[in-house]
């Protein structure tokens, strides 16, 4: 049973979905609380790897293996690192929060919806899981599905336009992907002779810069797209005002962390000597600055609450690409924190949107003002919410945004001149939204009256908040599960960091 | 017991305090309103004798500095120095106790335990009652972790925790569009500076490699940085960068403009948090940093030429505002300005003994004139005010004691403080005489603009309507006494910071000094060793220094009581510069136009138009494009390739026609045929 605890966690959702397909479709309470138990059943399952994760250890941990599909040299293959681990206990709670925040919100084909929604669960903790490229690459693509489906059936009024961009796109991204794989993998039976997608196997290969820049390219519109970076960026706002509110909280706290994943658990370990090329730096790091300024200034403008966040995310996970390709430590932990900081900030943000469109059934901001007189523990937690994501002290964005700028600062003072101003546009474009919609006097009748927040929907926020304040005031932990993961991907693609001060290699831009 | 290991206790007694309130304050506020009037004020007594017993037990320790350290904070991971060194990104959660941090947290818990017994009658009749005081206990909390820190990364934890209490109380009165708008501006503009205080910090851990105090003066101080103190170097930067900070939270210019708005919260809040702590801030952190600014004569000079402009400009911007709690906004901006004169001049503990006392003058000021509007039931305009100097005896006296020690009457504690600083601002081996000229203008505005307040409040002729006259009563003990302490102390404060030229003091009166030159050594005490010691031009300064005051108080008189009509003709005939100065110089007005509606608003919706149309356009356009060769290619496969096709069988069809005329597949007709044909034969058989 210990042996295979990943395959629990894996499975789990996947198994409570199941069983929900044998329930009567008809009684829809019995189906909710069966969905409720399954997706806590996820989390809880997810909690022993908390424990039993030995941050002292370098490489992966509770490693599964058995073959898959021998002729071709597939694995199922299993294993967790501190960055895994994080992401996947990200995914647990909030997949669990985002099934619970749906009880009241979904009333149509409820049966349909919670099984998308513990199939989704699987697929992407496999995608954080799968320590094999292929079977990596089938949990990618079955995230896909079910995500189309939640946008596509329960979404708003341009859900279909939403949904096939949303698919679409990020397939277009992925079967670039796949040809990078394909190249790895018949590149390793030239130097090897044998067939394999394990990633540690890949990691062997010695291939000349030209063809790794070429992968590094293919692997980028995959990951690019998911993240998602500037340009890239458009299928989101649209994806997430369409979706339902627990497929945007999905979406956002997880779904876009895959591609941020990709970078750190492909494109950097497997093509180091392109990770560090000048040219494949620059334009990172500028696309990401891009990201974190534009997305930070068209987020102010816009009147869509909803889209406001998802404009904002774009704006955040842009800090969280800059880490990674600061390619030093602090960065790349920095950059890891904020993912999981983004989705508890983010996440809170979409169900605040959330829980005032199940009431009002509109996200125009003009529509609302006032707020705080008729909902104070709603504006309450929205405060929590939009200070945990303007990265105030004490609460968790703060954390991952300064070690990123810490990593950046290391790499460029350019680079980290340019992304503290998101700080500041952060506080604007969030601060605005709070006055526009939480202050003032209530001077839209329909808003009177409105019923604060139960206890139910209070109880989705709770644990995200604590969460916040623990990252916030007590770090370390997560410093300390990271310490390990990052440094080995560090010393890939920059060998010597660690050494002698002598043997570093500078990278482009850094002003010594 | 030992206090001085306690010191990490110090903040928490607020922060607790505003927890009860978060949780269970709105039923308190219902049932039980007189606990949270007893549990606010007194997690912060509490706190307040913590501290005094800390102190206490520093000032008996051989070692003047005492450092408590909880725990790794942010336990980052290696990193770089610029210079390739190997350094740890690392903050604990630290505490320090040292001469500075000791005045800081008596000035801190000291003043807030006043305003909190003053808003107990204050805000008594106010909604949110239990938010209020929430917000000032959280208040609290963040200030003394800012004082206490023993590192910049937690210092800014308490800088940006006392932002955010700023902008909670601010905007209190949230049904107030510009309560709030008023709250935005006031976190957006510091934000502007935190993002200067943050880059300060990083480069400090690239330089440095650390961020601890300590850690940081030490290696300041061992000459590791010698070669960089030529020019504008490295450490320049990192201190111009620190100041950024400090000109966003303390109110200098460019950006002072948040805190004149900030007079939309409470009055208590604008006495506590936008006069007398929080605003000092940035003055704090610049004497914390004084071993990097020591080094950094070009930033010092920056620093004091910032001070001394400020303090001109909102001087004269004070002069001619009407709204009682502007002209004190200002003036604290101004006062503000001395400071960092005082600290681009080197006299670091000369800034924090204006900070002290500026603390309970300009408090006491504040408190005063909420007590005056709380009588005038919430009219804040003095045009509308006068003759109160008998209806609200109390708040007069105390006042007139406040408005005597900004403006620096010998004796009292401002005039202790400020001409400390204009006495270093001269002779400071940094001083410079246009800066000293500067500051001796301000000192004259200053006088002129505070007793133009008191004199257009208390004296002449009342100028408002009936009803309001009829209502105007003295305020409640719990404001009087508050007000009566801090009297006190404007008036005595100062006696611990006496000149060294009134030599028939003994040291004792210099205790100020003594306590913390040694925690912030000046630059003057090294230049003045051994120099000889002209005390005859000091004299003529000191003179000249309370000549100007009372110049200024006896032009106010002459303006606003014996002739009441002069301003008004003084302001139209000098009415361009009237104007601009009542516009405050049109600094919001520039500023809206270039910053919030050009470059965020106008920027921001450019980029949304360009992003809906140029980068989304461009993936619709991929779209369209594929339903567009889509839609080709059923034409071209339609028309042209089935097309062929199908002309293909249109030809076969056109050519089999005649025959299909014949081949009619009736077996009749056939029949007919043949038997048409038979006949045909033998017809011809017949004839032949």
């Amino acid at each position: 049973m210990n042996g295979h605890l990943l395959s629990i966690v894996l499975f789990t959702p996947l198994a409570g979905m199941l069983v929900l397909l044998l329930l009567p479709g008809s009684n829809k309470t019995l189906i909710r609380i069966w969905a409720n138990v399954a997706s806590l059943a996820g989390f809880l399952v997810s909690l022993p790897l908390v424990w039993r994760y030995d941050k002292t250890a370098s490489g992966f941990q509770m490693v599964e293996t058995a073959d898959w599909i021998p002729s071709l040299g597939v694995k199922y293959m299993l294993g967790i690192d501190g960055i895994s681990l994080l992401l996947v206990m990200l995914t647990t709670l909030v997949g669990f929060l985002a099934v619970l925040s749906s009880w009241s919100a979904v009333q149509e084909r409820v049966k349909e919806y919670y099984a998308m929604f513990l199939l989704q669960q699987t697929g992407m903790i496999g995608v954080f899981l799968a320590l094999d490229f292929f079977l990596f690459y089938v949990f990618w693509e079955v995230v896909l599905v079910p995500m189309y489906f939640i946008i596509g059936v329960w979404g708003g009024p341009r859900k279909l336009y939403a949904a096939i961009k949303f698919f679409l796109y990020t397939l277009a991204g992925s079967v670039l992907m796949l040809l990078g794989i394909l190249t790895l993998y018949f590149q390793h039976f030239e130097q090897f002779g044998f067939y394999t997608f394990e990633i540690s196997d890949l990691m062997k290969l010695s291939l000349p810069l030209g063809l790794q820049q070429w992968v590094f390219w293919a692997f980028f519109v995959a990951f690019a797209i998911k993240v998602p970076m500037f340009p890239f960026h458009t299928w989101l706002p649209d994806a997430h005002v369409e979706a339902p509110t627990a497929g945007s909280v999905v979406l956002a706290s997880v779904l876009l962390k895959m591609g941020t994943y990709g970078f750190l658990r492909f494109s950097l370990p497997l093509l180091p000597d392109a990770s560090v090329t000048p040219a494949i730096v620059q334009v990172l790091a500028g696309l990401s600055l891009v990201a974190i300024i534009y997305g930070a200034l068209v987020s102010l403008m816009q009147k869509d609450w909803k889209k406001l966040v998802a404009y904002s995310s774009v704006s955040h996970l842009g800090f969280c690409t800059l880490g990674i390709f600061a390619l030093n430590p602090n960065g790349l932990a920095g950059s890891v924190i904020q993912q999981v900081n983004h989705g508890i900030s983010t996440g809170m943000l979409f169900l605040i949107v959330g829980v005032i469109y199940e009431r009002r059934h509109t996200r125009e901001i003009k529509e609302y003002g006032g707020l705080a007189h008729v909902m104070p523990v709603y504006a309450t937690v929205f405060a929590f919410a939009m200070l945990s994501s303007a990265g105030l002290p004490l609460l968790n964005g703060f954390i991952g945004e300064f070690t990123i700028l810490q990593g950046a600062f290391e790499t460029s003072r350019v680079w980290a001149a340019f992304a503290v101003t998101g700080v500041i546009l952060g506080a604007a474009y969030l601060l605005w939204l709070y006055q526009r919609t939480m202050l003032g006097e209530v001077t839209n009748p329909k808003n009177k009256g409105l019923p604060d927040l139960n206890w139910r929907e209070l109880a989705v926020f709770l644990p995200l908040i604590a969460w916040a304040i623990w990252i916030g005031v007590y770090p370390k932990p997560y410093f300390e599960v990271l310490e390990k993961p990052v440094a080995e991907i560090v010393e890939r693609v920059r060998p010597g960091y660690f050494g002698q001060q002598a043997a570093v290699q500078a990278l482009p831009g850094e002003v010594r | 017991m030992n206090f001085l290991d306690a010191i990490w206790l110090i903040p928490l007694f607020p922060l607790a305090g505003a927890a009860a309130m978060l949780l269970v304050g709105r039923h308190l506020d219902r049932s039980a309103k007189a606990v949270i009037s007893l549990l606010c004020p007194g997690t912060v007594l509490a706190s307040l004798l913590l501290s005094a017993g800390a102190v206490a037990q520093l000032v008996g320790k051989a070692e003047k500095f005492h450092e408590v350290v909880l725990y790794t904070w942010v336990a980052g991971l290696p990193f770089r120095m610029a210079d390739g060194a190997a350094a740890v990104f690392t903050a604990d959660w630290g505490f320090l106790l040292d001469p500075l941090s000791s005045v800081m947290i008596l000035v801190v818990t000291g003043i807030s335990f006043i305003i909190h017994v003053y808003s107990v009658g204050y805000m008594g009749q106010e909604g949110g009652y239990y938010r209020f005081f929430g917000y000032l206990n959280l208040f609290v909390f963040f200030m003394l972790m800012l004082v206490l820190a023993n590192n910049y990364l937690l210092l800014f934890v308490g800088w940006e925790g006392v932002g955010l209490c700023s902008y909670l109380l601010i905007g209190f009165y949230f049904h107030k569009k510009s309560a709030s708008d008023a709250g935005n501006k006031a976190f957006i503009v510091n934000r502007i500076g935190d993002a200067g205080f943050i880059l300060g910090m990083l480069l400090m851990f690239a330089v440095i490699g650390s961020v601890r105090f300590l850690d940081v003066n030490q290696a300041l101080g061992s000459g590791r940085f010698a070669a960089e103190t030529a020019g504008f170097g490295v450490l320049s930067l990192m201190a111009l960068l620190l100041f950024v900070g400090a000109t966003g939270k303390s109110a200098q210019f460019p950006l002072y403009v948040w805190l004149p708005d900030a007079m939309e919260g409470p009055t208590p809040v604008s006495a506590l948090i936008h006069a007398a702590t929080m605003v000092t801030a940035g003055v704090y952190m610049v004497a914390r940093s004084h071993a990097l600014f020591r080094l950094t004569p070009e930033t010092s000079l920056i620093v004091a030429v910032v001070g001394a402009f400020t303090a001109i400009l909102a001087a004269s911007i004070a002069l001619v505002q009407n709204d009682i709690k502007r002209v004190l906004a200002y003036s604290t901006v101004s006062q503000l300005g001395y400071m960092f004169m005082a600290c681009g001049v080197g006299a670091y503990w000369v800034a924090i003994f204006h900070l002290y006392t500026h603390a309970f003058f300009k408090a006491l000021l504040f408190l005063g004139s909420g007590s005056v509007i709380h009588a005038m039931g919430g009219e804040q305009d003095m045009r509308n005010m006068g003759g109160l100097k008998d209806k609200i005896p109390v708040t007069h006296w105390t006042m007139f004691a406040g408005s005597l020690a900004i403006a620096g009457i010998p004796g009292l504690a401002g005039f202790f403080s400020k001409d400390e600083i204009l006495w270093q601002v001269y002779s400071s081996p940094w001083g410079a005489t246009a800066l000293y000229v500067v500051g001796l203008v301000t000192a004259a505005m200053t006088a002129f603009y505070m007793w133009r307040l008191m004199n257009l409040t208390f004296y002449g002729q009342p100028r408002m309507d009936g009803h309001t006259a009829a209502h105007i009563h003295e305020s409640p003990r719990t404001m009087t006494v508050p007000l009566a302490v801090l009297a006190a102390g404007s008036v005595l404060a100062g006696w611990i910071g006496v000149p060294k030229l009134w030599s028939v003091f003994p040291e004792a009166f210099r205790a100020f000094e003594h306590w913390l030159e040694p925690a912030v050594p000046s630059i003057a005490a090294h230049a003045a060793e051994g120099a000889p010691h002209e005390t005859g031009i000091e004299w003529m300064l000191m003179l000249l220094s309370v000549a100007v005051a009372l110049g200024g108080i006896w032009l106010a008189r002459h303006f606003y009581v014996h002739r009441p009509q002069l301003p008004d003709a003084l302001a139209r005939s000098a009415g361009g510069l009237y104007t601009t100065l009542s516009n405050k110089w049109y600094v919001d007005e520039i500023y809206g136009y270039l910053f919030v509606d050009g470059l965020a608003k106008g920027g921001g919706s450019a980029l949304a138009r360009f992003d809906n149309r140029v980068v989304d356009g461009g993936v619709n356009g991929a779209g369209w494009m594929t339903r567009l060769g889509s839609t080709l290619s059923i034409w071209w496969d339609t028309w042209i390739i089935d097309g062929s096709v199908r002309l293909l069988s249109f030809m076969v069809k056109v050519f089999s026609y005649p025959m299909r005329l014949l081949q009619t597949g009736l077996f009749q007709s056939y029949a007919l045929a043949f038997v048409l044909g038979i006949l045909a034969l033998f017809a011809w058989l017949l004839v032949r």
